[in-house]
């Protein structure tokens, strides 16, 4: 234990010395051990593919290789040994994503011993990071997966002005949450706007308001600018110091809070920004420029709707619920038609869940968002609804290279439905992470029972 | 029977009963409700606030003077009824001021009334009825005392009855949060409600407890419901306390009781089978959110219903704004086994039949309350939406603040020049 701890350190220390920005922001202590279940070479055959792009195909097939996308299209042939599923009246679908999740981190049971996804110490809490909270045996990474979750960031909540790093999963079960990390996936920083981080610090010494939300996020920013430079100086000076030289430079010390803003400000590290209203999200664009970061995606984002302009100007995607709102005055102005709309001013959108039930029933909710669209008068197909759930988080989370879409070379990461997902009566047949099946419907073997409901009622039932 | 009559009187005394048109919807799909009977092309046919006749377009003659509204390819089922809500008592659940859900601070318990707390212009009542729903039971939830209070039946048609709806039910939590509350163990809120039934019967004798645990006003309300034989609603989740509602309906004897969570309940299906004690629940409670939720499965419907239970369903977690989403909870269980017509009765007719008005609400047969709604598909599916809501007979508005949001955000060209705040 001794040995390990202390040959991470040195590994650390390295990596930070050795290269000319940061790596901190982009490497980790923390490795991916991820390596893809054991999989067959898998023909699906005569299915409705989405390919997660906008497009659709009737009778089409679907070739995984290696566990890899190796062809779609009618009539492929496959290799001898491929195993051939029949999907006629099925549906294919590129696993669904999920760009907000707190699972493992506000687990099952809800038990306060659980409570570990805010780190209400402080409004400014870069330094901590959700995979050291996630419990890898939380039930609802099971559930999750009977319902086509392949991927998922699990942030850390939005008490604080900066929460700490969210990680990026494949929703594979494991002993450690290395085990389902995914490989080559940047981190996420979680901020948050508005009503929370007030409520949470108005009485311990602020934030107080919105104006002190914005002075919060202004000086930390302003700090993490100069911890950038001060980095930066010491690497020149240790670029030119030549070995005979009597005096070396000697590196600042170092600050965890602060390697999480400067992988931002590096562009490295991808800001999830819990936000609500319109005229806020308008702010933190400004804010964003002043410091010259980029926000990836706004979190909630219920007045999305009101600025679908200006999020599509400045290449923000918007995570949203399908007719989740009212709770709060900032969710107040909620409507059912903030993703369609988004969608048609031609923006990023994305349907999140933020909750362990949502998150079995993504699905339900783009088909929910899509009526209320068409309702209304707009145009989407149900192709181009299912980039909210993969190619549009995918791309957001920094993994739209491997998964999100059912495009040659990608990661089988893929979800049969029994039917039209759009209708209630579709349930996930099989879920396939990495070309590995980790759900069948009709295979108890391929159900995933986790340590915590292992000998407790109910075990062995249907879930 | 007394409270039957007092909800009859309401809605023949409020002005959109007095209003409603007499007509007929012809040309739908016809979900009666009554005994799985549906009717393809089928006519309804209305007369002030009521229903006075359903059946095949060949069988129905339409009466002289009545308008013929034409809904070919669409679905008409009965408004549906949401069993569990708080829908018009709050409007936004973090500012206080706006929420009426719960008296923590109150020295009262069984005598608060939902009732006084709802108001029809809510905005939640109206988004809630743009989704079908025309008749919902309000409940106050319960802070200080297991006793939340007695709750009531009441439209969303948003207008003003003219007399005060009669409590309909009470509410009580027993469960893991029922023991917080009375003290820190389940012994302690059983003790808690044994204790309270016995004060209200002594009340009723007349007998002035000697060092009573309810205020007189929560007594009386107690013993007035126990007179009435309204149900107790009683939320539990874990099976040990489903039997021990079990048990407590056996002691009290003669009290209609509704188990309201059960996660459960499939567990000890044939026990509530054998109790009448029939259940509402949240079809997408499915995690161990709890270790009162240990056996939670999406399968508790189905198991429930196959044994007998009565069964009606709702979204338990969030009953105020998403109330209206029963529709989705309830269809899922067609993915779970059970049948189309169980599932929507679920949401409508057994509601009704909870709260003992199943002789005017849930189902579109002759003599009911006309309360219809006129669907673009399937109900129970997820793109599905209502294009005509009529309570009581009356044709429903299909706005409410958040369609004029969005048709105020709506992409309307390059012609609009002035701000937002002036379309």
């Amino acid at each position: 234990m001794g040995s390990r701890l202390v040959g991470t350190f040195v590994l650390g220390l390295g990596l930070s010395l050795s290269a000319l920005s940061p790596v901190w922001a982009g490497e980790t202590p923390y490795p991916s051990t991820y390596q893809p279940l054991p999989s067959s070479n898998v023909l699906l055959q005569n299915g409705t593919v989405l390919d997660g792009l906008g497009g659709q195909f009737s009778n089409a097939d679907l070739l995984i290789n290696n566990g890899k996308i190796s062809a779609v299209g009618p009539d492929l042939t496959a290799p001898e040994g491929t195993q051939i599923i029949d999907a006629t009246g099925k549906w294919i679908t590129p696993g669904i994503i999920d760009i907000h999740s707190h699972l493992g981190v506000y687990p099952a049971p809800g038990v306060q011993a659980h409570n570990d996804g805010n780190e209400v110490t402080n409004p400014v809490t870069a330094e901590v990071w959700s995979e050291h909270g996630i419990w890898p045996h939380d039930p609802g990474f099971n559930r999750a997966r009977t319902g086509g979750i392949t991927s998922l960031l699990v942030l850390p909540g939005s008490a604080n002005l900066f929460g700490g790093r969210g990680v990026v999963l494949k929703n594979v079960p494991s002993r450690t949450v290395q085990g389902m990390k995914f490989p080559g996936a940047p981190y996420a920083l979680k901020m948050a706007c508005g009503e929370n981080p007030k409520r949470v610090y108005g009485e311990k010494g602020g934030p107080g308001s919105r104006m002190g939300n914005f002075s919060g996020y202004r000086k930390t920013w302003i700090k993490a600018v100069a911890y950038r430079d001060k980095w930066a100086k010491y690497k020149e000076a240790l670029g030119k110091a030549k070995p005979e030289d009597e005096k070396q430079p000697s590196a600042p010390d170092r600050d965890l809070q602060m390697e999480t803003l400067v992988g931002v400000l590096d562009g490295d590290i991808r800001v999830n920004m819990h936000c609500y209203r319109a005229d806020e999200m308008a702010q933190v664009i400004d804010l964003s420029k002043e410091f010259g970061y980029k926000v990836t995606t706004f979190h909630h984002a219920i007045e999305a709707y009101k600025i679908s302009d200006l999020l599509k100007e400045n290449g923000t995607c918007a995570a949203m619920w399908a007719d989740w709102g009212g709770f709060k005055m900032e969710a107040y102005d909620s409507i059912r038609e903030n993703i369609p709309m988004v969608h048609h001013a031609g923006g990023c959108a994305i349907v999140h869940s933020d909750s362990e039930v949502g998150i079995q029933r993504l699905h339900q909710e783009a088909a929910k968002a899509l009526a209320d669209g068409r309702k209304a008068g707009l145009d989407i197909s149900k192709a181009e609804a299912w980039q909210w759930l993969s190619s549009n988080p995918a791309e957001a989370m920094g993994i739209g290279d491997q998964t999100g879409s059912l495009t040659v070379g990608k990661d089988a990461d893929i979800v049969l439905w029994d039917g039209d997902p759009f209708s209630i009566r579709t349930r996930a047949e099989m879920v396939l992470v990495d070309g590995a099946l980790l759900y069948d419907q009709n295979n108890q073997e391929y159900q995933a029972v986790s340590d915590f409901e292992l000998g407790q009622p109910g075990n062995g039932e249907e879930k | 029977m007394i409270r039957f009559l007092t909800i009859l009187t309401v809605f023949i005394l409020s002005p959109m009963a007095v209003l409603a048109a007499d007509f007929a919807i012809t040309g739908g799909k016809v979900i009666t409700n009554h005994n799985g009977e549906i009717i393809e092309n089928g006519t309804v046919v209305i007369k002030g606030d009521q229903i006075i006749e359903v059946g095949t377009a060949s069988s129905v003659t339409i009466p002289a003077g009545f308008e013929t509204i034409d809904v070919k390819g669409k679905w008409v089922t009965p408004g549906l009824f949401i069993p569990f809500s708080r829908v018009g008592m709050v409007e936004v659940a973090l500012e206080k001021t706006t929420n009426d859900t719960r008296a923590k601070e109150s020295p009262f318990s069984v005598a608060l009334q939902a009732i006084d707390s709802f108001n029809p212009k809510s905005e939640n009542v109206a988004i809630t009825r743009l989704e079908g729903v025309t008749r919902m039971a309000i409940l106050p939830d319960a802070s200080h005392t297991i006793f939340g209070g007695r709750g009531a039946l009441v439209d969303t048609s948003g207008s003003f009855a003219g007399e005060r709806a009669a409590p309909a039910f009470v509410f009580i939590e027993m469960g893991e949060a029922g023991a917080g509350i009375a003290g820190g163990s389940r012994s302690a809120s059983w003790t808690w409600l044994r204790q309270a039934v016995a004060e209200a019967r002594a009340w009723r004798r007349g007998r002035e407890p000697a060092e009573p645990l309810l205020l007189a006003a929560d007594a009386l309300a107690l013993q007035q419901a126990l007179r009435d034989d309204l149900p107790f609603l009683v939320h539990v989740e874990r099976a040990s306390d489903l039997m021990n509602l079990i048990h407590f309906k056996e002691e009290i004897g003669d009290i209609n009781v509704i188990a309201i969570g059960a996660t459960e309940g499939w567990m000890v299906a044939e026990h509530l089978e054998k109790a009448e004690i029939s259940v509402i629940l949240d079809p997408h409670d499915n995690l161990p959110q709890g270790f009162e939720n240990l056996g939670a499965t999406m399968y508790n419907a189905k198991k429930l219903h196959d044994a007998g239970v009565t069964i009606a369903m709702a979204d338990l977690h969030d009953e105020a704004f998403n109330a209206r989403l029963a529709p989705q909870h309830a269809g899922n269980t067609l993915a779970t086994g059970l049948d189309w017509s169980t599932a929507f009765a679920a949401i409508s007719s057994v509601p009704a039949q909870m709260f003992g008005v199943d002789g005017d609400f849930g189902q579109l047969v002759a003599g009911m309350e006309a309360d219809l709604v006129i669907w673009d598909g399937d109900p129970l599916e997820l793109m599905s939406a209502p294009d005509m809501v009529y309570i009581s007979g009356e044709k429903q508005d299909m706005q409410s603040r958040q369609t004029q949001l969005r048709d105020r955000y709506m992409d309307k060209g390059a012609d609009q020049t002035l701000p937002h705040a002036y379309r």
